[in-house]
């Protein structure tokens, strides 16, 4: 409070309130930022090749199987129909260094498709038995089937779930020796143990899913996804989770399995490999197209080339950059000092 | 009779409504008011004063209930606002909602709330403030009660009686029926209204005039009927109906107007006639206008191109998703979501849902947040503002006051500056500076010493005076007035106590100018030499009187010396008070009766009423006086013949040399008051206006003091003389028509009637008696007129307010042949203000000069230097005062507005042709004069008008001005005077295109005797035609309806009354503030604005082009990476704090360097920071910046298990670093709260991020973002984009300003360079280089110059750095007077002369075709002109045939630049050699009309008599149709 006196309306006179705070006053001009320049130029030349130097250590291995092309594998797959099952051969000549992740990709699908993306209930994937009972309107027209029974998991994005099913073997002498394929752990540690729960009921998990019915396009119903693990079943299925967690581009990939486990653990030796394949899923009515890729990691993530060069790139132009400041600095300074 | 009165009325009503075509037909008829004790009975119905507004007023907008909707209302009239309710509802349409609803409410909620809230709280203050001004307190008669009974302002009614104390301040328009003072006289002070502060007189009505008893309202039964309410302060007719059917005329000067206060008057009585709204006071005051600011004008142009780009963006994104969903045709991917009800939706329906969606998507283009942001800058500026210790001034302990809170940035954009004059200006303290008498001059070298003390501790004394006050003197109590006196006090208390602090402190302030006390005005050192004269004189003609001798064989220089002071003395209306006495208006018993009847008269020349008044005792009061009259109150309306008095004036006359009395002993009532101003210590005088107090003063300083004033005579001490009473006869008051006033008195010495005069040196000069050419005396008397008028001419020059003093002895035949027509002319009831103007015109002449004095109306602190400034940044600045012309002028002078060396042209006509015609010949006058060889470049003009001879030889282009909206419009050194009559005529429709072109081409206007309204249409006029920004500065009500036109308004507070500050945007204490209020905090206000809205654009925009991008991947479905959270409050919240601070506090020039260097202000005027191109510059670069942020992390991610938000969030963070890394390269002054801004957003968006990303694992559907944020923290890859994104993002800007700083540096630039040098080299370079600076106008108009100059000055910093800043000892001097440096030639860097020699060169060419061709117009026009220089004052008029503009040369003139010139200046037909000629004296069809508007009687005037109008143009000099005059120095 001021006081009353003489000078009750005297502005405080603080540095603030006179606009006089002690403030850095950068001009910008070609003598002051050309060392900038020079360092981030450096720099960046510095990271680019250090980071194109680890992506060419990586080792990608990608296969299209869709089948569209005559005398492909799949190509007798491809009316997704009736069950199918086709064999991609490949060979490796060298050493495919572990640990090995195994990717099933699609192109040209749009998992980013905005009504796609909102047709999920995540209350019913959270296993409240409520959300069984009565789905989210977002999951509509999977919301409930024509006999008005709801549709657990319900919506788009689970009815659409990516169904093949891969089986790698090694072949040894000219016997295929299956390669094992590690499912876990492939979905964020978070979804598989916090966002997606099964709903918690006496008895079995099946009985949960009780008045419901599995989606449309699923074989199976949720609670039996995976017959070969009764744990990895109902929501808390790794692949399920995978998939639900939606692509951000059309054309993406997902972790499908990982090459960890016995002779494999440092990855794939040099020899020949089959790739069984179920080939349930339909891409061809949308120019759609599903490859797999097996690929190793560095510190950085899988094969990407375009950072590094991005960095280079940049790196050299703000070298150029300070070649020509240094030009009009030259021209537009120096010449003044010896008048 | 009666309708005699109305017919000129309706006439006039029906004339006004001619001009106002906009009158209704119900406004001619007139309002009849009653009294309203008449009808206290018939509570409602029958009170015929019902329809009439009552006196509450109400300014707030919005009551209790109304707001809500009223204020939605209003702010949907936004159309932004609408726009986001548009979009928030939206988001409710299931198919095409893009966000949560709620989610997309929140933000047009909060921005319509804190809005609302703003308003609220503006309404409020509005309606505290009505309240407190309906409660003020009055009295009002109550029949009831048969007494006067204390009533709030706002119970006050039409037609109810109040009765008025000193000092009190009146509530409503009230007719005035009785004063308590003796010549029936209510003095107001209007100076809340006009912002005079003198006092002024107001006559009871006429029938009241005569009654000598005490008003009674319950005896009124008379009936009032008048004009209905209209704004128009100096007017005001009407007549009263008394029972008996009589019918008595009312004036202007029966009225006493609403917010005026009463002073020097006990008491006075009236009844309401316009209350509340009605009143002239409210009516004047136009309604507030919406401003809004240019920025803001064109800002919403951009939005509106926002809007477009959305459209596109969003129908593009519709076709392509069209078209997507028809590529797939009837193959339905797994991907495609049916419509819930499971039908599929044709590509064309899908895509028009998409459109909305997308709308909903991109809305945050159109920026929602800037509205809401921009409010919270300007409160921030204007906090800053308020805050600044440069603007606070501690004499009156204000500060400045923002009213307006947003328009802060058109500060820096004014482009013209209309000012008022008195107070504003100047100090409105008149001091005595020197005199000149029978032209000998005497300097008063000591007193000009003294005043320069005086300005220097000027603080410390004005504190003194404030301090001291003068309250008490008000308050006093005198012996015989007690009662009355306890009453007022009281009643002053009381007023005072409901009165706000900010009403005291008004109340206090006027006193302190009404006193006219400051020991400055009052204490004049005289001029030895003078007063040795003065004492000579004056014991001279005291061994004279002694020995009776007459005085006439005193020496001339002698006797008009004493005459001279006895002149200052009397000739005034000045009313001597003493510290504890309110008044010593002491009457005399048996003055029963008003000064100026005929009885009085005659009474005066009979010696019997002499001794009675001797005889009269001082202890006798008013009160018994009218007591003893009272029974006489029935017969008010009688008036004695004039033939009677004309009979009694000729007997008198013939006992003529009975009249010795005149040196007649004190009548012993003086002596008592004597002793008691004696004992009370020195006398105080109070005047009308200030200079009169000034006069009063100096003559005192020569012991000539006023020591009292009766109504019939003046007593006044001189040296060795001792008291001396002076009969006063007549007082023929001040009148702007006239200019000058005049006493008659019979003087005691000398026993003869002598006229004193005081007046307009221009008009006392003519009316000087010409020398006798025979004998020696006359050749004296010519000597002295020249000298005398050399003199004026130096005291005008000095910006001196100059005054002549003149007298003249009657000799009784010639006083008594005068007097009978002066008495006709008092005793008539039409017409009379016309007759008593003739009367006085009749005796005011033949003049003896005695001599000249020149009071200084002291400027306000600054000022020349502020206008300087202001000037040199590029404003025009236009003066608009009510003051006389001469005055203003002077002034104008004074402070710089003027410039001796440049040309004026003054406007002064008396009908609309002869404006016209004096607008076509300045026009072509302005033409033939600076066509072909104007110049922009000062100096060159400089140059061209300190030697008019020599031919101007760097001129530029011509300039063609034939086209009103031309820019840029060159400036000329012109000086434009115009009065206000003539620019009533000039604002015509027909004529106001032609008044521009003409004032525009001046480089300074003053536009004198202007009425308020005349002020706003002005500004009006100059806004809207010209499409300028106007800023109006006054301080006084007179200023009010110009200070809401203009863009900007700007009252000065302290100085009178809050009713300029209340209209106001900006109140500044002193008008030098204005100095930095514009030229550093408008250009900081407008270049942060400015720079934040740019900035909002880019923002904006570099957002929403991420999603676009993005349609392209998701098949154009509106589906956005970024999380609709932080789509959302990105703006509302991540980006917003930094650039908040940023446009608070960023400082692109230091408060030094803009003050230094003023031309940085134009920075603003031509809205360098935010042109249009700049929009789409920052679009492109935002769209730029999006592709980067946007594709980057594509192809990053490409052809990787990324999921959707996974790889928005990282888009989202490169965005925010982005664009706060772009904030940075934009901001110049890196405090610590733009770094703790930025770390500090960073950090939110981080947190709120992480705490969003982990609070809920299944809620925020559809994105789920679920430990995105957590596990992003721990890839590598996002740190690698965060570094290499925003650098490439920014990489071009920063390149770009980075050239920019060093290639083409704007003004700014250079500004900033300066900053960074240290305080000594900076303030020694800045003296070095201002000439080069000021020099450049050509510094914004073209690059390339601009270049040129900073390479030198970039070039001397640097060296100035080099070489460590040597203590140069020049510095040091230089640093005190930056400004003085006068040699501009000798600082010119070398590319700078060079540049001007190719310029010159360049021009040469062209110029000297015309050189002969020009010495062969120019000549005659100028020949002439140039030898009247020497003798002629710029402020004398000159007679018409002074050859200044003789039209046959001029046409000739034009004519033949015109050959010269054809194709490059259209010029005006050539009619106009007819129309000159209609400018010729006695040609004109017009009756000669002197008087001033505010008589407003022209039509009137017809009514003269063929006699009186010769005997008009006898007295008057030439009557001058119009006059042009154009004068050199």
């Amino acid at each position: 409070m001021k006081n009353e006196g003489e000078m009750a309306n005297r502005p405080d006179n603080t540095a603030f309130t006179q606009q006089r705070l002690p403030a850095w006053q950068p001009v910008l001009s070609a003598g002051i930022v050309i060392p900038g320049f020079v360092l981030i130029g450096l720099a960046f030349i510095g990271i680019g090749v250090a980071l194109f130097v680890t992506s060419q250590k990586i080792q990608v291995l990608e296969t299209d199987y869709t089948g569209a092309e005559q005398g492909s594998p799949c190509y007798d797959c491809r009316d997704t129909s009736v069950p199918c099952v086709c064999r991609v051969n490949f060979s490796l000549s060298k050493l495919f260094e572990g640990p090995v992740f195994f990717y099933y990709g699609l192109s040209n699908y749009f998992q980013n498709y905005r009504q796609y993306g909102s047709s999920r209930d995540d209350d019913q994937l959270s296993g409240y038995t409520s959300a069984f009972t009565s789905p989210s309107e977002t999951c509509a027209p999977y919301q409930y089937n024509s006999q008005k029974k709801p549709i657990v998991p319900c919506g788009s994005v689970a009815n659409s779930m990516f169904n093949d099913s891969f089986k790698l073997y090694h072949v040894v002498n000219g016997q295929p020796r299956p390669v094992p394929l590690d499912g876990k752990g492939i979905a964020w540690w978070t979804d598989y143990n916090i966002k997606y729960r099964n709903p918690t009921v006496n008895g079995t998990l099946a009985s949960a899913f009780a008045d419901t019915v599995k989606p449309i396009n699923w074989p199976r119903p949720a609670y039996d996804l995976d017959t070969t693990d009764p744990s990895n079943n109902g929501f808390q299925n790794q692949d399920f989770i995978v998939w639900m967690r939606r692509a951000a581009l059309p054309n993406f990939r997902k972790l499908y399995r990982r090459i960890t486990e016995g002779d494999y653990a440092n990855g794939l030796p040099a020899g020949n490999y089959t790739l069984e394949i179920t080939y349930n899923y339909p891409v061809l009515a949308f120019d759609g197209r599903k490859k797999v890729v097996f690929s190793n990691v560095s510190w950085m993530g899988g094969k990407n080339q375009f950072l590094g060069i991005a960095y280079l790139v940049i790196g050299s132009l703000c070298i150029v950059m300070s070649v020509v400041m240094l030009i009009v600095y030259a021209k537009y300074k120096f010449p003044e000092d010896e008048l | 009779m009666a309708r005699e009165i109305g017919e000129p009325r309706e006439a006039k009503s029906s004339k006004v409504k001619q001009q106002k075509k906009r009158r209704s037909k119900k406004e001619s008829k007139t309002r009849t008011v009653h009294a309203n004790i008449l009808y206290d009975h018939a509570k409602g119905d029958d009170n015929p004063n019902r329809h009439y507004a009552n006196n509450k007023i109400k300014t707030t907008k919005y009551t209790l209930l109304s707001f809500l909707p009223k204020n939605l209302f209003e702010q949907f009239h936004r159309f932004a606002n609408v726009y986001f309710v548009f979009i928030a509802l939206l988001n409710f349409v299931p198919v095409v909602n893009a966000f949560q609803p709620e989610l997309a409410l929140a933000p047009v909620v909060f921005i319509l709330s804190v809005t609302a809230i703003k308003d609220l709280w503006e309404d409020y203050r509005r309606h505290r403030s009505d309240k407190e001004i309906n409660h003020m307190d009055c009295l009002v008669y109550s029949r009831t009660e048969r007494r006067y009974v204390e009533k709030y302002w706002k119970e006050l009614r039409v037609g109810d009686f109040v009765r008025l104390r000193c000092n009190e301040i009146l509530p409503a328009d009230v007719l005035l029926l009785s004063s308590s003072d003796p010549d029936r006289l209510c003095h107001i002070e209007t100076a809340t209204l006009d912002g005079e502060t003198n006092l002024k007189q107001r006559q009871v009505v006429r029938s009241f005039l005569d009654l000598d008893c005490e008003f009674d309202p319950c005896k009124y039964n008379s009936v009032i009927e008048c004009e209905k309410p209209n704004n128009d302060l100096n007017r005001f007719r009407g007549y009263i109906i008394h029972r008996n059917g009589r019918r008595d005329g009312l004036y202007k000067d029966n009225l006493l107007l609403r917010g005026c206060t009463v002073r020097n008057t006990e008491e006075a009585l009236g009844i309401v006639i316009y209350a509340g709204h009605e009143t002239k006071a409210m009516l004047n005051n136009n309604g507030p206008r919406y401003k809004r600011s240019k920025l803001e004008r064109q800002m919403n142009v951009d939005v509106f191109w926002c809007v477009i780009i959305l459209l596109v963006m969003c129908l593009f994104c519709a076709i392509g998703h069209g078209l997507w969903m028809y590529q797939y045709g009837d193959k339905r991917p797994v991907f495609d979501v049916l419509s819930p009800e499971g039908t599929d939706l044709s590509p064309a329906l899908s895509a028009i849902y998409l459109f909305l969606t997308l709308i909903i998507v991109f809305q945050v283009l159109v920026p929602i947040s800037l509205f809401v942001s921009i409010e919270i800058v300007k409160i921030c500026q204007v906090y800053f503002i308020h805050q600044d210790m440069e603007l606070y001034d501690e004499e009156t302990d204000s500060q400045l006051q923002c009213r307006a809170l947003n328009i802060t940035e058109d500060l820096g954009q004014v482009q013209y500056i209309f000012s008022d004059k008195t107070g504003t200006l100047t100090e409105n303290k008149m001091v005595f500076r020197r005199c000149t008498v029978a032209g000998v001059e005497y300097s008063h070298d000591a007193n000009a010493r003294r005043l320069a003390m005086y300005q220097e501790m000027d603080s410390e004394e004005e504190e003194c005076t404030s301090h001291g006050g003068t309250l008490p003197r008000r308050d006093s109590v005198t012996s015989h007035q007690s009662a009355k006196v306890v009453l007022r006090s009281q009643s002053t208390k009381s007023h005072r106590r409901t009165g706000s602090r900010a009403e005291a402190k008004r109340a206090s302030i006027l006193s302190k100018h009404t006193a006219f006390s400051s020991p400055m005005e009052k204490d004049i050192t005289p001029d030895p030499e003078l007063l040795e004269k003065v004492n000579d004189c004056a014991s001279q003609m005291e061994f004279m009187r002694f020995h009776s001798q007459p005085f006439s064989h005193l020496p001339s220089d002698l006797s008009d010396i004493i005459d001279f002071f006895i002149a200052l003395t009397i000739c005034n209306t000045v009313v001597v008070s003493s510290p504890n006495q309110p008044r010593q208006k002491v009457r005399r018993f048996e003055l029963k009766s008003p000064v100026k009847t005929i009885e009085d008269f005659i009474k005066r020349f009979t010696p019997s009423r002499l001794t009675s008044g001797s005889n009269s005792s001082s202890s006798s009061s008013l009160v018994t006086t009218r007591s003893a009259s009272h029974k006489a109150c029935s017969s008010i309306l009688s008036s004695p013949s004039a033939e009677s008095t004309l009979t009694k004036l000729d007997e008198e006359r013939s006992r003529g040399g009975t009249l010795d009395h005149a040196f007649s002993p004190v009548p012993p009532s003086y002596d008592e008051t004597k002793s008691l101003i004696q004992e009370e210590g020195e006398l105080r005088y109070e005047a009308e206006s200030p200079d009169e107090a000034a006069l009063v003063y100096a003559a005192r300083a020569y012991k000539c003091s006023l020591v009292g004033r009766l109504p019939d005579q003046v007593t006044v001490e001189l040296p060795h003389l001792g008291k001396l009473n002076f009969e006063l006869l007549h007082t023929l008051g001040f009148d702007s028509t006239r200019k000058r006033m005049s006493v008659v008195v019979k003087h005691p010495l000398t026993d003869q009637i002598t006229v004193y005069t005081k007046g307009a040196d221009s008009v006392i000069m003519d009316l000087i008696s010409p020398p006798a050419t025979d004998h020696s005396k006359g050749k004296r008397q010519r000597k002295i007129l020249f000298k005398t008028q050399n003199y004026l001419n130096v005291y005008a020059a000095d910006g001196l307010r100059t005054l002549c003093i003149a007298k003249k002895v009657l000799s009784k035949e010639e006083y008594a042949s005068w007097l009978r027509r002066h008495l006709e002319a008092e005793t008539a009831i039409q017409g009379r203000e016309e007759l008593l103007f003739e009367s006085a015109l009749r005796l005011e002449t033949n003049l003896h000069l005695l001599g000249a004095t020149g009071i200084e109306d002291r400027l306000q602190d600054g000022v020349p230097e502020t206008i300087a400034s202001l000037r040199k940044a590029g404003l025009q600045i236009w003066v608009l005062t009510g003051d006389k012309q001469e005055t203003a002028i002077n002034i104008a002078y004074a402070c710089k507005l003027l410039d001796p060396e440049e040309e004026i042209i003054t406007l002064n006509a008396e009908s609309q042709e002869a404006c016209a015609v004096l607008l076509e010949e300045s026009l072509h006058y302005i033409q033939a004069k600076f066509l072909c060889n104007a110049s922009t470049d000062q100096h060159a003009s400089r140059v061209y008008h300190q030697d008019y001879s020599a031919l101007h030889v760097p001129a530029p282009a011509c300039s063609p001005y034939a086209s009103l909206h031309t820019v840029p419009f060159l400036v000329h050194r012109l000086g434009l005077v115009i009065d206000g009559r003539t620019l009533a005529y000039a604002l015509e429709k027909s004529l106001e295109d032609k008044f521009l072109a003409v004032a525009r081409s001046c480089r300074s206007v003053l536009c004198c005797r202007s009425t308020p309204l005349q002020k706003s249409k002005v500004v009006k006029l100059v806004r809207n035609k010209l499409k300028v920004m106007t800023l109006a500065i006054g301080d006084g009500a007179n200023d009010v309806s110009m200070i809401q036109v203009a863009d900007v308004g700007v009252g000065i507070s302290g100085q009178e009354g809050m009713q300029a500050v209340m209209a106001s945007d900006f109140a500044l204490p002193r008008f030098r503030n204005l100095q930095k209020l514009l030229l550093v905090h408008g250009h900081w206000c407008y270049s942060r604005l400015a720079n934040m809205i740019l900035y909002f654009f880019y923002k904006n925009a570099m957002f929403v082009a991420l999603i676009f991008w993005y349609q392209f991947y998701c098949g154009f479905s509106g589906s956005a990476m970024i999380d609709q959270w932080y789509l959302i409050f990105f703006n509302l919240m991540f980006s917003a704090f930094p650039q908040l601070i940023t446009a608070t506090l960023d400082k692109d020039v230091s408060a030094a360097t803009l003050q230094d260097l003023p031309q940085l202000y134009m920075n603003g005027q031509n809205s360098e920071e935010y042109k249009p191109y700049m929009f789409w510059m920052n679009m492109i670069d935002a769209f730029y910046q999006s592709l980067v942020c946007f594709f980057i992390p594509y192809f990053a991610y490409s052809d990787s298990d990324v999921d959707l938000f996974t790889w928005g969030t990282p888009i989202t963070t490169l965005a925010l670093l982005t664009i706060l890394l772009h904030l940075g390269i934009e901001t110049k002054t890196w405090t610590w709260m733009n770094w703790a801004s930025i770390v500090f957003s960073v950090c939110l968006f981080f947190t709120v991020a992480l705490c969003y990303n982990a609070s809920c694992p299944t809620c925020y559907s559809p994105s789920n973002p679920y430990w995105t944020m957590q596990r992003l923290l721990t890839d590598p890859l996002f740190y690698l984009l965060c570094v290499i994104t925003p650098i490439t993002a920014l990489l071009p800007r920063y390149f770009y300003r980075a050239c920019q700083g060093t290639l083409f540096p704007s003004p700014v630039h250079i500004g900033r360079q300066l900053d960074k040098l240290p305080t000594e080299i900076r303030r020694h370079l800045l003296s070095q280089t201002r000439v080069k600076l000021g020099s450049l106008g050509a510094l914004f108009a073209s690059r390339s110059s601009s270049f040129a100059f900073s390479r030198p000055l970039t070039k001397q910093s640097q060296r100035q750095e080099k070489a460590v800043a040597p203590p140069q000892p020049k510095s040091t001097e230089v640093t005190d007077t930056p400004r003085s440096s006068k040699h501009p030639e000798n600082h010119l860097g070398p590319s700078q002369k060079k540049e001007k020699r190719s310029h010159s060169q360049s021009q040469r060419s062209r110029v000297s075709a015309l050189t002969d061709l020009l010495d062969n117009t120019q000549g005659p026009l100028r020949g002439p002109s140039l030898t009247d220089t020497d003798t002629l004052p710029y402020t004398r008029e000159l007679p018409r045939t002074g050859p200044v503009l003789e039209p046959a040369t001029l046409t000739a003139a034009v004519e033949s630049s015109d050959h010269a010139w054809v194709t490059s200046t259209p010029l005006l037909p050539q009619t106009e050699c007819i129309q000159l000629t209609l400018s010729r004296p006695g040609v004109s069809p017009v009756i000669p009309n002197e008087r001033s508007s505010e008589s407003g009687l022209s039509s009137d005037q017809r009514f003269l008599s063929q006699e009186d109008r010769m005997e008009h143009t006898q007295t008057s000099d030439c009557p001058k149709e119009n006059t042009l005059k154009t004068t050199f120095l």
